[in-house]
């Protein structure tokens, strides 16, 4: 991790349907930096926002106030030189395609000839672990390994920032946490500068570097808690550090919740 | 595998026609039997069973084989009808195409932009009210001021009915991918045109092919309808006609010709068929 900004936000206000009788302020007054190569959660109650932000963040919507920069440009420009990645929360794969297909549509919006298609596909699924399904169509595949062929699919072009709202939401324990390791050892692999929204109090202690914590209504930040667990394996989940940091992300969890 | 399945759905056909004949014929007997009134009651019989209403079906496939005149020489019924059918389903194909591009475009065009779906869509709909015996007419004087061939006019009229369902389905499918889908091709800042080839269109395509065989169907009547309002000598609707005038005397001949519409009809949806599962053989292989 190196000291250049990745992510900078400042004073952003986001209101939907402004000057209208269902007007929703979704964000308010959020400032917010992310360094290169880190590793930043999202976490808060349904409704605060946490979606809104990483559109935000990816230009999928607009600020109604102040200004994301990403990676020193604005972020319409870094969505139009595809310095991102984004996964969302359900897998959104394209039925008539392949899964190998699914994974170098990207490639193919951006010109690369297919021989190096199918290579940088196959490495994709080896590394997501579904090395002999490139030719399955997404149909065939269960909820978590389509999840897992749009991470192949987010990462192949290995954009320099990778946006995921919710990505495991669908995935049972046991596949969850081997996802996690999994994204950790991609991220250390890659280097990537990774947003990650969740809902799971371990899941963001276990992964990041630093964990948001938003109240909603209007969606702020609250607090911010850095963790520091060095190298993660299977084993730091019974780590004191780890049990420490969630508690902390718990608590924090807990003031916003009373403060409503 | 594939043969196994082909010979299914041959045989399936040849059942279904058989019962049809067996009900035909069974309805026909017992008619006659009874005087045309249900077994053992006064209550009349809907259809009467004599040979003009209702022909034996030999009679007709017999007549299928007759020789008939046409112009200076004589030739059987089916290749009669054969060569008739071959100028109808120029007039229906030309037509199909024309309405399918026709139709396409203004879904793209109603997609692309909001207000032209706003400003089209009801006129597409107010279209298909205006009765197609007072449209060909019209069509084919212009037609013929324009120095069109009939040939042109009649697949217009086609035209007319087919273009509608391509429309209106191709533009519920090409609005069909989720929010989602489109989100990604966004975040891929891939361009409208990008978006239209890579996710609109292909996922258009279970939307288009039922729309595509109703279409088939509907330039097959188009071109029928239009030249009987033309008077064009050649053709299918042409010869149905004429037998239809000519019914008290021909009854057979009738049935006949209907046949011959009945069997293009078919051939132009095994076609579409055949094209839906060329254009969807990706998907077909998964169950849905
Ligand atoms: N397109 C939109 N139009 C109007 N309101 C919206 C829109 N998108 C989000 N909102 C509102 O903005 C607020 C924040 O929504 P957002 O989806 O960001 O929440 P979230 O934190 O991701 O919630 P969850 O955890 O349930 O996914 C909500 O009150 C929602 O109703
Ligand atoms: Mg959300």
């Amino acid at each position: 991790m190196n000291e250049k900004s990745a992510i900078s936000i400042n004073s952003v206000d986001k209101v939907f349907n402004e000057a209208r009788e269902d007007e929703v302020i979704a964000l308010s007054n959020i400032d917010l930096d992310i360094k290169e190569g880190e590793f930043v959660s999202l976490i808060g109650p349904s409704g605060c926002g946490k979606s809104t932000l990483l559109r935000l963040i990816g230009d999928l919507l607009e600020p109604t106030k102040g200004s994301v920069e990403v990676f020193g440009k604005s972020a319409h420009q870094a969505r139009v030189d595809q310095d991102y990645g984004m996964v969302f929360q359900h897998a959104g794969l394209f039925d008539w395609r392949r899964v190998s297909a699914n994974i170098e549509l990207p490639l193919e919006l951006h010109g690369w000839s297919k021989a190096d298609r199918s290579t940088r596909s196959q490495e994709m699924l080896d590394l997501v672990k579904l090395p002999d399904f490139g030719s399955y169509y997404p149909r065939q595949l269960s909820g978590g390994m389509q999840q897992r062929v749009s991470i192949a699919r987010a990462l192949s072009f290995k954009p320099k920032l990778l946006l995921m709202d919710e990505p495991f939401g669908a995935l049972d324990e046991m596949t969850r946490e081997h996802m996690q390791i999994e994204l950790l050892r991609i991220w250390e692999e890659t280097g990537t500068t990774v947003v990650f929204v969740t809902h799971s109090i371990p899941e963001s202690a276990f992964l990041s570097n630093r964990v948001v914590v938003l109240s909603p209504r209007p969606g702020q930040v609250h607090s911010v808690i850095d963790v520091d667990l060095g190298k993660r394996s299977e084993s730091t989940r019974q780590d004191s550090n780890f049990f420490a940091a969630a508690t902390e992300i718990r608590e924090a969890l807990r003031a916003v919740e009373e403060q409503e | 595998m594939k043969t196994a399945k082909a010979i299914r759905v041959i045989l399936t056909v040849a059942v279904v026609i058989v019962f049809l004949v067996l009900l035909w014929e069974g309805y026909k007997w017992m008619g006659q039997k009874t005087d045309d009134h249900w077994p053992g009651t006064n209550f009349g019989l809907p259809i009467a069973t004599n040979d003009t209403i209702m022909p034996h079906f030999v009679d007709v496939i017999t007549e299928l084989n007759a020789d008939i005149r046409d112009g200076r020489s004589t030739m059987p019924m089916y290749a009669f009808l054969l060569k008739k059918a071959w100028f109808t389903f120029q007039e229906a194909a030309i037509g199909f195409i024309l309405g399918l591009t026709i139709g396409m475009s203004l879904a793209i065009l109603m997609s692309r932009w909001k207000v032209s779906e706003r400003g089209l869509l009801p006129w597409i709909n107010v279209s298909q009210t205006i009765p197609l015996i007072a449209l060909a007419p019209v069509v084919v004087t212009w037609g013929r001021n324009q120095g069109l061939s009939d040939l042109i006019s009649i697949s217009l009229i086609s035209t007319y009915l087919t273009f509608f369902p391509v429309a209106v389905s191709g533009l519920r499918g090409l609005q069909s991918p989720d929010s989602a889908h489109v989100e990604l091709m966004h975040s891929y800042a891939a361009s409208w045109r990008t978006t239209l080839f890579k996710l609109r269109l292909p996922a258009a395509r279970p939307f288009l092919f039922p729309a595509l065989k109703l279409a088939g169907s509907l330039s097959i009547v188009g071109a029928i309808v239009g030249e009987i309002s033309i008077g064009r000598k050649t053709g299918l609707g042409r010869a149905i006609l004429e037998y239809a005038l000519r019914y008290a005397i021909f009854p057979e001949r009738l049935y006949a010709s209907v046949i011959g519409a009945a069997f293009l009809g078919l051939l132009v949806f095994g076609m579409i068929n055949l094209a839906e599962r060329y254009f969807m053989r990706r998907t077909r292989e998964v169950a849905s």
